[in-house]
C-alpha cells in the first residue's frame, strides 16, 4: 500500500505503476460525467466530432454536484461520488475513446471497464460515499462547464483540485479489482453465516 | 392563522436544516467507534474520510452529502393541536425554501416527463405519514433519504412455513445484493407481517429509532443483535471495500399478518442518516428533540 501524489495530466507508466488499495491525493483536472455526458461522449465519438474538453490523461469523476452562483461565478458547494455502475455500459468505450487515466465514483466497477484499463493504463479509484464536503473543499475553482442543457447535475464540470483524497486504487492496470475481491469473499462467508442463523 | 402556519413553516425549515448538515449524535458516536474497531486498513479509511467529512460539514453548515435526499414527515398529532389543516401546507411551503437557501439538491421528478419539479416537491413529496396521539403537542419528525440507500429497499413475500429462518436468510441476502450501494456502514430497518405495503412502512419508519435505543422486547432485540452480527460477518465493510462494518444498527418491528403470507420488509438508511424532530406545544413553544435550536447536536 503505497501512498500517491499525483498530478494530471497522469502518463501511462504512471498509470501503470497504481496498484490496488494504493492511495492517492490528486491535484490538477477533474471532470464530472455520469450517465447523460457518457452516452452524449460516445455519440460524438460515433460522429467523429471532437469532446469540449480533451481527457487524456486527466480524471473523470461520477458526480452530480450541488453548484451555486456566487457573483456570476460556479462555486461547488458538495461533490461526492455517484454510484459507478451506472456507467459501466459507457465506460470500456469511453476509456478506449478518451484516454483519461483515472475513472473515480464509489461502488466499483466490471469486467468490460477492468479490461479497457488493462488496456490504455488507466485505473478506477474510489472515493468515500457521501463525503461530498471534503470533495469540495479540494476543489480550488470551477473552470467551466459544457453541456449544462443536461441539467446541472449532469453537465460536465471542470474543476482545478488540491490534494483531492484520499481516493483509493480499487481497480488497477494489471486486472486487479477490489471490490471483484471483496464480492467473492462476501459469497464464501454468506454460506458460514446461513449456518450459524440456522438457515441455510 | 397567518401567524400559525409561520411557525409550522419555520420549524420544518429548521429541521430540514438540522437533518442534512448535523449527524444525530447516536450515529456520530457509533461512526466513532466504527472506526475505533475497524481492522481492515482500506475500511478504517473510508471511516476517517466519513468522521472528516461529518465535522466539515458542521463546520462550514452545508450538507453533510450532495444528495440531499427526499424528504418524509412524520407527525404526531394531539388530538387537541390546533391548525392540523395546515400542516402540511406549511411542510411544503419549508421544503420549497429549504431547497433554495441551504441549499439541497432538487431531487423530485415527475416519472412520466421526467420532469425536476426544481424544488423538492410533488406529487406525494414531501410524504406526509400522520399519528394521532393524545394532548394538544403537534411533533414533527423529517427524514432526509439519498437514492442510494433507497434504492436497496427489499420487500419479500416469503412462504409462511419458513418463518424467522426466511425472514434471517432474507435480511441477509439483502445486505449481501445492496453490497457497496447503499454507502455502508449502513442502518437496517427490518420488518416483518403485515402486508406488503405494512411491512415497507414500518421498516422505514424504524430507521428513525436512535442506535443506542435497541427494542425493548427481549425476543425482538435478541434478533436485531442476531442480525446485526450477521451482518457484519458478510465482510463487505465501509464503503464495500471490506471490512468488519457493514452495518451500524439494526431495529426491527412487526405487525400481524395474514395466514398466508409472511411479507419481510427491509429499508436501509445510508451512514448519512439524517433525521430530525421537534415539538410545537399549544402555547406555540417549540422543544426540538434531537438538535440544539441553532443546529448544532
Ligand atoms: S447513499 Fe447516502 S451517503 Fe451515499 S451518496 Fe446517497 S445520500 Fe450520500
Amino acid at each position: 500500500m503505497v501512498t500517491y501524489q499525483l498530478r494530471t495530466p497522469i502518463s501511462e507508466e504512471d498509470g501503470r505503476k497504481l496498484k490496488v488499495n494504493d492511495t492517492v491525493y490528486l491535484s490538477g483536472t477533474v471532470v464530472t460525467a455520469r450517465d447523460q455526458a457518457h452516452r452524449r461522449a460516445l455519440e460524438f465519438r460515433k460522429e467523429s466530432k471532437s469532446l469540449p474538453v480533451n481527457l487524456e490523461g486527466l480524471a473523470v469523476f461520477h458526480c452530480g454536484p450541488v453548484v451555486e452562483k456566487r457573483q456570476g461565478n460556479w462555486v461547488a458547494v458538495a461533490a461526492g461520488p455517484t454510484t459507478s455502475t451506472r456507467m459501466e455500459a459507457f465506460e470500456g468505450e469511453f476509456i478506449e475513446a478518451f484516454k483519461p487515466r483515472v475513472i473515480i465514483g464509489k461502488g466499483g466497477m466490471g469486467k468490460r471497464t477492468s479490461d479497457s484499463m488493462k488496456k490504455y493504463g488507466s485505473v478506477y479509484c474510489a472515493f468515500t460515499g457521501g463525503a461530498a464536503v471534503l470533495a469540495a473543499q479540494s476543489i480550488r475553482r470551477v473552470v467551466e462547464v459544457q453541456w449544462l442543457d443536461l441539467g446541472l447535475p449532469e453537465a460536465m464540470w471542470v474543476f482545478e483540485v488540491e490534494k483531492f483524497g484520499p481516493l483509493t486504487v480499487a481497480i488497477d492496470a494489471c486486472g486487479n479489482n477490489l471490490f471483484a475481491d471483496v464480492s467473492e469473499m462476501v459469497e464464501r462467508n454468506r454460506i458460514q453465516i446461513y449456518d450459524k442463523l440456522g438457515c441455510s | 392563522m397567518k401567524q400559525k402556519i409561520g411557525l409550522l413553516e419555520s420549524v420544518a425549515f429548521s429541521l430540514i436544516r438540522q437533518a442534512v448538515i448535523y449527524l444525530p449524535d447516536d450515529v456520530k458516536d457509533s461512526l466513532k467507534k466504527a472506526c475505533a474497531e475497524e481492522t481492515s486498513e482500506s475500511g478504517k479509511r473510508q471511516l476517517r474520510t466519513i468522521l472528516a467529512n461529518v465535522a466539515l460539514a458542521e463546520r462550514k453548515q452545508v450538507p453533510i452529502c450532495q444528495d440531499t435526499g427526499t424528504f418524509s414527515f412524520y407527525i404526531k398529532a394531539g388530538t387537541q393541536a390546533e391548525n392540523l389543516g395546515l400542516v402540511e401546507e406549511a411542510l411544503v411551503e419549508a421544503t420549497k425554501k429549504a431547497t433554495l437557501e441551504i441549499p439541497l439538491r432538487p431531487n423530485a421528478v415527475d416519472p412520466f416527463t421526467q420532469k425536476n419539479s426544481g424544488d423538492n416537491t410533488g406529487r406525494f413529496i414531501p410524504r406526509v405519514h400522520w399519528e394521532i396521539v393524545d394532548g394538544d403537542c403537534l411533533e414533527i419528525t423529517v427524514m432526509a433519504k439519498g437514492g442510494g440507500s433507497e434504492n436497496a429497499s427489499a420487500v419479500g413475500l416469503l412462504v409462511p412455513s419458513d418463518g424467522m429462518k426466511g425472514l434471517k436468510r432474507f435480511v441477509v441476502d439483502a445486505v449481501i445484493k445492496a453490497g457497496s450501494q447503499p454507502c455502508p456502514p449502513t442502518i437496517l430497518g427490518v420488518a416483518v407481517g403485515g402486508g406488503a405495503d405494512i411491512a415497507i412502512d414500518l421498516a422505514k419508519k424504524a430507521l428513525l429509532q436512535p442506535l443506542d435505543k435497541p427494542n425493548p422486547d427481549l425476543e425482538i432485540g435478541g434478533l436485531e443483535r442476531e442480525l446485526l452480527e450477521a451482518a457484519n460477518m458478510t465482510g463487505i465493510g465501509p464503503m464495500g471495500l471490506g471490512g468488519k462494518t457493514t452495518v451500524l444498527g439494526v431495529h426491527v418491528d412487526y405487525a400481524f399478518r395474514h395466514p398466508a403470507s409472511y411479507p419481510v420488509a427491509v429499508a436501509f438508511s445510508c451512514w448519512a442518516s439524517r433525521r430530525a424532530s421537534a415539538r410545537i406545544h399549544a402555547d406555540g413553544k417549540v422543544e426540538y428533540l434531537t438538535h440544539k435550536p441553532q443546529g448544532g447536536t
